[in-house]
């Protein structure tokens, strides 16, 4: 029997990674609910958004949460002109070709880093990259909080903009039907691409949140997309809230798997969690609809 | 039957193939695309066929070439026995899978996405458990001579790969012309109407991914064989289960010579960039990956549509 005071710090580790998890998985759940398509070139994503946070942090000393300002609206525009100009173009009609694109553009963006950067890992040390918050008798890093606070806070702005606005109401209409909101006058090419585009934010602001206390490699995305998947449809594919529960649900599986059956075996926690969900509640935890299927 | 003699062909070409060409390149680019072929031939009678789209055919590729190198490692069974004995692993893989997955009604993504797990699951065994070596692999101990299936040159391999590919098209002529081909196309096109027509939907698709996990697995056995080598990462990882998927799609899905002609374009392409890029690590595949997206804006219905066209 291990010592609570451990199974607590590694239960509190567990949500602070899971946090970063959901920020990852919002926008993969975002872009699955409005365009039903899983974008596999996610982590590559990732991962040239940790490349901008990193290069802007080594060339022009922006701290990292600094640059959220400057990543958020760059990857915004980046996945909207991917919507617009490549991946809505590529689409024709058939879902396979959406899934052949985004690989594509994964395969493409992990070898330009790759011939660009080499495969070396990087990491940047700030004032903070040490510092540690006592958390009811738990130390946890400040990045690491400062991730767990951030990925709540963008969550939070993301379910507002969907629930309050204008905007939000359009992305609610497509995503439901896309035919009848064309028809009542919604650019719905627009609003795919919006839709893409604030996916891929939440990418910029989970690169900001990440690196302090990460590291960036052409593969660290790998090991987020597989992860995301997980948590989207752990928390029902569509469903923010969801995503947000999934990935802290994710983060202290994996933590406490780690702890009980080490770094190598403990990852399988998750994927056995991932297949139970989809055998006995393939709707996930909050997903509305039942029995329905989704599209590849 | 006009199918039955573009095999009948196609077979021939291969197999005259070693007596005209000698360059150990050439013949190990036809290898490569033979061995592609049967990857994405396997999936393609899951996936074209049976309208089932697996994200994780490394499954059952890792599981028949582990069985393969287990066998003949830890217990010393000759490679001839083993590929049947591989193959049967792989089949067994592929009925659990599906099994589980088709008795809970997955379709869709959530199929795709299960299947993913598995092969996840597996990878992350395969890398903690010390029958498989861990996270080292297992190294097939040299011994050429065909007994030993490590052929001395080149055309031994050509022939194996050919054979097993020959098995994967000859499966899929069958499936188009069989009544148990016909359940399967009726579940690809409405489940619902297939069971109502008094089809066994569950056990067309378990019979399906067994025969799928199959040739997948017999894929894994050339693996091991032709390079001596297998890992936790080049069994399970994403790579394998991505490279059975390109080629279908893209040359054609659903059709007997689909993987074919999708495997020599992506081969071709793959030879092609790497050429042009030179050494800079990662640029070839950049030229790859743009080719590959560039290929689905500008030939929607892959390589196979742009033949179909211009032959109308």
């Amino acid at each position: 029997m291990l010592d609570p005071q451990i199974v607590f710090a590694a239960l509190l580790n567990g949500l602070t990674q899971g946090a970063v998890y959901a920020l990852v998985a919002l926008g993969l759940t975002l872009i699955y609910g409005v365009l039903h398509i899983i974008n596999f070139a996610h982590g590559a994503l990732l991962m040239a958004a940790l490349y901008g946070v990193f290069f802007l942090n080594a060339r022009f000393g922006v701290d990292p949460y600094a640059a959220l300002p400057v990543m958020v609206p760059a990857m915004f525009a980046l996945g909207y002109g991917l919507q617009r100009f490549v991946i809505g173009r590529a689409r024709h009609g058939r879902d396979e070709n959406v899934l052949l694109v985004t690989l594509g553009l994964a395969i493409v963006l992990e070898n330009a880093a790759l011939a660009a950067f080499k495969s070396d890992t990087r990491t940047i040390e700030t004032a903070y990259t040490f510092s540690t918050v006592n958390v009811a008798g738990a130390m946890i890093a400040v990045p690491k909080a400062v991730a767990f606070l951030g990925a709540v806070a963008a969550a939070a702005l993301m379910l507002l903009l969907v629930s309050r606005t204008d905007l939000g109401r359009a992305i609610r209409a497509v995503a439901k039907e896309p035919q009848g909101a064309r028809l009542v006058g919604i650019d719905v090419e627009h609003v795919f691409a919006v839709s893409f585009g604030i996916g891929l934010a939440c990418l910029g602001a989970a690169a900001c949140f990440l690196l302090p206390a990460y590291y960036v490699n052409p593969q660290v995305g790998n090991g987020f997309v597989l992860i995301a998947i997980t948590i989207v449809v752990l928390g029902g594919m569509g469903s923010f809230a969801g995503a947000l529960a999934g990935g802290l649900i994710v983060g202290v599986i994996e933590s406490l798997g780690g702890l009980w059956l080490g770094e190598s075996l403990g990852q399988i926690g998750i994927f056995l969690a991932f297949i139970g969900i989809l055998l006995f509640r393939p709707q996930g935890l909050f997903g509305a609809s039942v029995g329905k299927s989704g599209r590849a | 039957m006009r199918e039955l003699a573009g095999i009948a062909a196609f077979a021939l070409a291969a197999a005259l193939l070693p007596a005209f060409v000698t360059s150990g390149f050439a013949l190990n680019l036809a290898i490569m695309v033979l061995y592609s072929t049967l990857l994405g031939q396997a999936w393609n009678l899951l996936a074209g066929f049976g309208g089932q789209y697996s994200f994780g055919h490394a499954l059952f590729f890792g599981t028949g070439a582990y069985a393969a190198a287990a066998l003949q490692v830890h217990l010393g069974w000759n490679a001839w026995l083993a590929l049947p004995a591989a193959v049967a692993c792989g089949a067994a893989s592929g009925v659990l899978v599906g099994a589980l997955s088709f008795r809970y009604g997955l379709r869709g993504s959530y199929f795709a996405l299960v299947t993913l797990a598995f092969a996840e699951v597996f990878r992350i065994l395969a890398n903690s458990v010390a029958f498989t070596g861990g996270g080292v692999g297992l190294l097939l101990p040299l011994e050429e001579s065909a007994a030993a299936m490590q052929f001395a040159g080149k055309p031994g391999f050509l022939y194996l790969i050919l054979a097993l590919v020959l098995a994967g098209f000859l499966l899929c002529w069958w499936l188009k012309r069989s009544r148990f081909g016909a359940w399967l196309a009726a579940v690809r096109d409405n489940e619902e109407s297939a069971a109502a027509l008094g089809v066994d939907v569950f056990r067309v698709k378990l019979a399906a991914i067994a025969m799928s996990a199959a040739l997948m697995a017999a894929g894994g056995v050339f693996y091991v064989q032709y390079f001596h080598y297998i890992d936790p990462h080049l069994a399970y990882g994403p790579a394998v289960s991505v490279e059975a998927l390109l080629g279908p799609i893209v040359g054609g899905l659903g059709t007997v010579f689909g993987p074919l002609l999708g495997a020599a374009v992506l081969q071709a392409l793959g030879e092609l960039t790497r050429n042009l890029a030179g050494d800079v690590p990662g640029a070839s595949l950049v030229a790859y990956g743009v080719a590959l997206v560039a290929m689905v804006m500008f030939l929607p219905r892959g390589v196979a549509g742009l033949l179909a066209r211009r032959g109308a």
